[in-house]
């Protein structure tokens, strides 16, 4: 295996919109910048596929301006482990290599919330960005049928956008209520810019039945899905499909903030004015801090870009901006807050920890976490909980425990050479 | 224009383009079970973005790799639940 080493000023963990921001700022500024991400190529989750050349206009700006800055991208790398302040240890294809900076911006952004169902275990059964992201990656889903289900404005935008794609969408069921939306409608509404994207999604999605209040019980199929149990609080129907795209809004990546000691408030990255978290040099920005959406993260990702290379005058005039930006974010998680009657779908049989079959009936007769995790192994798969620990958080009300090395699955050797096994 | 040739999905020639991941181009072959569960249930991928590990699959006589995270390459050979 390869070992190289690496060395900034400034790194930046993460190139979606917020690094990407926080990348060209800092390096604009004069300083040694790197940026690595885990995906193939810069542009995070919301610009995955994007190229400079992208018809999104604000997605070829940014991606534009990353390539002509002077910071050094490196894609895909995946970090996982602090030997020491100051120095991450990554993988990549070519093997280990090691990053030392003098300051780090983390913009690890968010993942789908997932919540345990009968039948969510089966194949075609894909989170909405999840569907969304493998359709950008070269997926032809012409003429399949999808029933879009969960929680959040995504969505809308995945619903429109595997539409354009040639997608059969037949519902979008939302499981927020109306009375919500509508609140969350009005209270976005002093944002012109959101409300031209809404309308121009609305425009998107016509003849597509969106529905409010409604939400999905079950999965059927023989081998794959082939049909969803759909419901309101009046009624329950089934609903044939091909595909069923299912997320619960986003839940924040902290696990690197967490292995470096960054303290969480309420699951959240806690940071200052300057984006900068309670460990010094380390700053955060984008859905880390809170679930807030593109502008917030770009508007975070330069205050933090500017902090970190030393220009906090500069970072200073995006404050106004993050201000009105949040007001959003704030709408965002009250409106699309998880109804109740989404607790007792799963049965006994339903598994929740995907990575070790483990059974919602096995897992309701533990006290903890902790006990979870030792009598069942819930959350101890490759994935270390990070799709069954918000779900178990929900219906339990368990927090997981704090991240530790590594904090994504490498191979023995990796470990060994860093020194966090002997 | 991205380059196109053909990898194999279970044997089967799949034609692709280099911006396509190796999950792509087995669901564009028709596969849809990836890997089967430590009880040998049938899966599919879930996060699509490198996070569930569901879509693991062995490529190149490699096993346990993510196929959303790999871009396909000319020729490659990925055998899906191994």
């Amino acid at each position: 295996m390869n070992n190289s080493r690496r060395s900034f000023d400034v790194l930046v963990v993460g190139a979606g919109p917020a690094g990407i921001a926080g990348a060209c700022c800092a390096a604009e500024a004069g300083v040694r910048v790197g940026v690595v991400d885990n995906n193939l190529r810069a542009g995070g989750q919301i610009w995955r596929g994007e190229t400079r050349d992208s018809h999104l206009a604000e997605a070829a700006s940014w991606l534009r301006r990353l390539a002509s800055s002077p910071a050094e991208i490196l894609t895909p790398m995946e970090v996982f482990a602090q030997p020491e302040t100051g120095r991450l240890t990554a993988t990549s294809s070519d093997g280990l290599c090691e990053l030392s900076y003098k300051k780090l911006i983390l913009c690890t952004g968010a993942r789908e919330r997932f919540l345990p169902f009968p039948g969510w275990t089966l194949p075609n059964v894909m989170g909405a960005g999840g569907l969304q992201a493998v359709v950008k990656s070269g997926m032809d889903i012409t003429g399949k049928k999808v029933v879009i289900a969960g929680s959040g404005p995504l969505l809308l935008a995945v619903a429109a956008h595997l539409r354009a794609h040639g997608a059969d969408v037949r519902t979008i069921a939302e499981q927020a209520p109306w009375s919500r939306l509508i609140r969350f409608g009005m209270a976005v509404a002093s944002h012109g810019r959101k409300i031209s994207q809404a309308l121009q999604l609305k425009k998107q999605l016509s003849r597509i039945a969106f529905r409010a209040g409604c939400w999905v019980t079950a999965a059927e199929g023989n081998g794959k899905v082939e049909s969803v149990t759909l419901r309101t609080e009046s009624k329950t129907w089934k609903e044939a499909c091909n595909y069923l795209a299912c997320g619960f809004h986003l839940v924040p990546n902290t696990e690197l903030a967490s292995l470096l000691g960054c303290e969480l408030r309420a699951g959240f990255v806690r940071t200052d004015n300057f984006q900068e978290s309670s460990v010094s040099g380390i700053y955060c920005a984008g859905e880390p801090t809170g679930i807030g959406g593109l502008e917030l993260s770009i508007a975070e990702g330069q205050i933090a870009g500017f902090a970190a290379a030393g220009q906090r005058e500069r970072a200073q005039e995006y404050f106004g901006e993050r201000k009105s930006q949040r007001r959003f974010s704030m709408a965002l998680e009250c409106a699309f807050m998880l109804r109740d009657e989404l607790r007792p779908l799963p049965s006994a049989e339903t598994i929740v920890c995907r990575c070790e079959d483990v059974k919602f009936g096995r897992l309701k007769e533990q006290s903890s976490w902790r006990a979870a995790k030792l009598q069942t192994r819930c959350g101890m798969g490759p994935c270390q909980g990070r799709i069954c620990g918000p779900a178990v958080e929900f219906l339990f009300g368990w927090k997981a425990e704090s991240a530790r090395p590594p904090i994504f699955p490498v191979a023995v050797e990796s470990l060994a050479a860093t020194g966090c096994v002997e | 224009m991205p380059k196109a040739f053909s990898v194999t999905v279970n044997g089967a020639q799949v034609g692709v383009t280099e911006d396509m991941t190796a999950l792509a181009a087995i669901l564009l072959s028709g596969t849809t079970t990836l890997r089967r569960s430590v009880s040998g249930a049938a899966r599919g991928a879930l996060c699509g973005m490198g996070v569930c590990f569901e879509c693991r699959v062995t490529i190149n006589g490699e096993r346990h790799c993510r196929s959303c995270q790999i871009r396909c390459g000319q020729a490659m050979d990925i055998r899906t639940d191994e």
